[in-house]
């Protein structure tokens, strides 16, 4: 498969070390051989790996090695992106994701996402949290009510905007609106929640406050969760995928990754001796 | 602290250059900021200067000449000159050339000279007048002179000698016959409005159902092919007489008001000490400029703009009032940002969203930019040529076959400066939106497609509602620059004289094939086509500065608009 790409310099791949543990897991989101590239340049390589339903799976590695790319290729936000290619498929609940036939908007539906950045919407906080409701044409407000307040609740935002929620979400902090946008992915109970580093500008109460939300959200959610933060990804994650230079190194559970990982990339990054 | 690092040595602080501090740079912003600043208060300043002074009253003088004449009127400027001994010479005449001299001699060579507006056309053939002060022998400022303002003939400077009521003296003597005239005006004034009225709005209702009638009858020869049935012109014949009736009638009344109008006279004696008879009624204000305190003088400065403003223009333009023109650049601006803002969203939205990168896109964009370069007469031909002669003549050849050979919208109108205006504008709208469509963060986009939004809810939802305030400015460029554009405006509709409002009360109330006067265009006519130049030279400058101010109420509006709407969506970001 990768003989489509432009060969670039990359050390000879290994094939993945798949701990046996994930296998016996239910999948819910399977990715099958995926690549992709930006224009020329490779940024995934012939990825596999199957996200266990309604666990957290933490996707770590060092910056640029494609953590991002893996989440926004799971609700095809790349497609937005000139000159972008894939090869290989992902799986939701056994439907292709990359069918022609797929309806990229109702699969978007289905997922909720919170970005590196955070990116809150020109308009009050209460509209910002209940935008998905309201573009699935929802307008009954006892409904968008709860759910706001749900969902804010949710995010650990609610006591400091329950008294201004028509005011503009852009007038809040920067992580006053990370937390807003959490607020809004998890608005309209997605299947699957991608979170790419939500913490990343938060302070340790609030941090710990996500991390709560996602222990709530276990078993009912299935979380894909990009960080950098090596105790988050050992505390609240059920599973850990390690990822460098665009490949999945190692994936497994969670504690086997930190404690006793099978490769020695894995064991240097998580040990912090990488470099 | 430590001992000196021998690899890391302590470096000294130097003292940064100036040309690394920047200071030269702030000098030269600052200088072309300062440049820009003057030029726009010096015109500003101008135009406000000179356009609020021109309706204040000036003191009346009167002038005794060296050889005995009589001068009355209003000094409107002076200008000091070095005579020559020929110009000294035709002014006051061979036998006053010694006591001039003098006089010139006296004031150290230099002589001053008034312009004089000395009104009394019908008498003196002249509205204005140079006196050098070198032939006055004599400058008084009589507390009896009175200024007239009048509907025809323009001012007329004079002292009140009788009253006459029906060809009989009802007053006697200045104070007496003044007095007299101050009681009799408003009645007059209110005859006339009231005959201004009939003229105006009945006539006015009788003629229109008499053009109606006659294209009904029209309309039904072109059905028949040639020749109406009789029933048809039976129904207009009997139409046509009840109106002419009525058309009597009102004719009649203003007959009947002139009559009475007539009746009353007040009689003025003139500078050459001959009696005119004035009647009250083509007065339109009265006062006695030397008699005035301050509180008199700013009544009649308020007086003048009210009129100014609200009224209709007499004397070709050069008293009177630029309502209708104020009316015709509102409505015609507002008419135009109706039509552009939304096409220029559109297409820009279009342009920027929807349309895939490559040569054609480039290729439009840069037209688009080319078009803000291309001259305004240059749109004024076109819209001319396509608006007027194609569509307007299409239209009239539909829908108003009957009245032809008298175009309806086949000639210049309110609708087609509009959209020539449009045109004009677009590249202003377009290239300001696709600006603040680029400017939206696409982290938002992303936002919203994240959340499943199509790309029209993520358009309509999250990108316009944060674009907008720019295209607001956009819109308000677009609305300065077609406000104030006189050029295509003489092809495509705006007139000199409009002789009605394109709103009125006659059905269908809002008529956008009718010429129109435009604030913009009335500056240039009274500027350079107005026969009595002097005096509409202040009016140049008032109606100048009403332009700008009607211009910068559109855009405070549209300002306070987009205050509201950035307040609504925005807060900083951190
Ligand atoms: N829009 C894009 N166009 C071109 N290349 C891109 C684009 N986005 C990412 N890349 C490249 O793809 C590679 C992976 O980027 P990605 O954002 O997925 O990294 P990441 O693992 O999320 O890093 P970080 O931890 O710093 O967020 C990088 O080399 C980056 O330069
Ligand atoms: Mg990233």
């Amino acid at each position: 498969m990768a003989a489509f790409g432009p060969s670039t310099a990359q050390p000879a791949p290994g094939a993945p070390e798949i701990h046996a543990a994930v296998a016996n897991e239910e999948a819910v989101l399977d990715i099958d051989g995926f690549s992709l590239w930006y224009g020329a340049a490779r940024a995934l390589w012939d990825i596999s790996m199957r996200i266990p339903r309604g666990k957290v799976t933490a996707l770590i590695g060092p910056s640029g090695c494609g953590k991002s790319t893996l989440l926004r290729s799971v609700n095809r936000l790349n497609d937005l992106i000139d000159g972008v290619r894939i090869e290989g498929d992902m799986r939701l609940n056994g439907d292709s994701i990359y069918d022609r036939a797929v309806d990229v908007i109702e699969l978007r539906k289905r997922m909720g996402m919170v970005f590196q950045k955070s990116n809150p919407f020109p308009m009050s906080i209460y509209e910002n949290v209940v935008y998905p409701l309201r573009i699935d044409g929802v307008t009954d407000k006892r409904v968008l009510d709860e759910v706001c307040e749900r969902s804010l609740r949710g995010a650990a935002i609610w006591d400091e905007v329950k008294d201004r929620l028509q005011t503009s979400g852009l007038s809040l902090s920067g992580g006053q609106q990370q937390r807003l946008c959490i607020a809004r992915a998890i608005a309209a109970e997605p299947e699957v929640l991608l979170m790419d580093e939500p913490c990343s500008a938060l302070d340790p109460i609030a941090t710990g406050r996500v991390e709560d939300l996602i222990a709530d959200l276990k078993g009912s959610y299935t979380v894909l969760i990009v960080t950098h933060n090596m105790q988050q990804a050992s505390r609240s994650s059920d599973y850990t995928a390690f990822m460098y230079l665009g490949r999945l190194v190692e994936y497994g559970p969670t504690d086997d990754i930190f404690m006793r990982p099978h490769r020695k990339e894995t064991e240097d990054y998580v040990s912090g001796r990488f470099g | 602290m430590s001992a000196p690092d021998p690899k890391h040595p302590a470096r000294r602080v130097r003292a940064l250059s100036l040309f690394a501090v920047g200071e030269p740079w702030i000098w030269l912003t600052n200088a072309a900021l300062v440049l820009c600043v003057s030029m726009i208060v010096g015109l500003v300043g101008l135009v406000l200067v000179e356009g609020a002074s021109t309706f204040w009253p000036t003191d009346g003088v009167r002038l005794r000449l060296l050889d005995g004449s009589v001068v009355i009127g209003e000094v409107t400027r002076s200008e000091l000159h070095a005579p020559t001994d020929v110009a000294i010479r035709e002014q006051v005449g061979e036998a006053h050339v010694a006591q001039a001299r003098e006089k010139i001699a006296a004031a150290g060579g230099e002589a001053r000279r008034d312009l004089v507006r000395i009104g009394n056309y019908e008498v003196t053939g002249e509205h204005f007048r140079w006196v050098s002060d070198f032939n006055v022998a004599e400058r008084g400022a009589p507390k009896d002179l009175v200024v007239f303002e009048r509907v025809t003939w323009g001012r007329f400077y004079g002292t009140p000698v009788r009253f006459e009521r029906a060809g009989v003296k009802t007053a006697d003597g200045t104070e007496d016959a003044w007095r007299a005239f101050e009681e009799a005006h408003p009645g007059c004034r209110e005859r006339l409005e009231t005959r201004r009225r009939l003229e105006r709005v009945d006539l006015g209702r009788v003629n229109h159902a008499l053009s109606e009638a006659r294209l009904t009858l029209r309309r039904a020869e072109i059905r028949a092919g040639g020749v109406a049935s009789e029933a048809d012109q039976a129904a207009w014949r009997t139409r046509t007489a009840e109106l002419e009736a009525e058309a009597t009638r009102i004719r009649d009344r203003i007959v009947a008001i002139d009559k009475e109008n007539d009746g009353w006279v007040v009689i003025m004696r003139i500078a050459d000490g001959k009696e005119v008879p004035i009647r009250v009624a083509d007065v339109v204000r009265a006062y006695r400029p030397n008699t005035l305190d301050t509180a008199g003088r700013l009544g009649v400065l308020v007086s003048r703009w009210r009129e100014f403003l609200l009224d209709e223009p007499r004397e070709a333009n050069s008293e009177g009032g630029v309502w209708p023109a104020i009316f015709g650049t509102v409505v015609m601006t507002l008419l135009m940002s109706i039509v552009v803002v939304p096409i220029g969203v559109l297409a820009a939205l279009y342009l920027r969203e929807y349309a895939k990168a490559g040569v054609v896109t480039s290729s439009v964009r840069i037209a688009v930019n080319n078009l803000a370069g291309v001259p305004s007469i240059v749109f004024g031909v076109f819209g001319l040529g396509f608006f007027c002669y194609t569509v307007g003549a299409s239209i009239d050849q539909l829908l108003f076959a009957e009245k032809l050979p008298n175009p309806t919208f086949g000639t210049g109108g309110i609708l087609w400066s509009a959209l020539t205006l449009a045109l004009m504008t677009l590249p202003v709208v377009i290239v300001a939106t696709e600006e603040a469509l680029a400017a939206v963060p696409s982290s938002m986009r992303e936002g919203s497609y994240a959340c499943g939004a199509s790309k029209w809810q993520t358009i309509r939802r999250i990108v316009l509602p944060k674009a907008l305030p720019g295209i607001m400015t956009g819109a308000i460029l677009a609305m300065a620059r077609g406000a104030g554009e006189v050029a295509p405006l003489m092809l495509v509709g705006a007139v000199k004289l409009a002789p009605e409002l394109p709103v009125d009360g006659i059905f269908p109330y809002v008529h956008f094939e009718r010429s129109f006067m435009h604030l913009g265009f009335h500056v240039y006519d009274l500027g350079f086509q107005s026969p009595n130049s002097e005096a509409a030279k202040p009016m140049v400058y008032t109606t100048t500065l009403l332009l700008i101010l009607v211009i910068v109420t559109l855009n405070l509006a549209a300002i306070r608009i987009r205050t509201s709407l950035r307040r609504r969506y925005a807060g900083g970001q951190f």
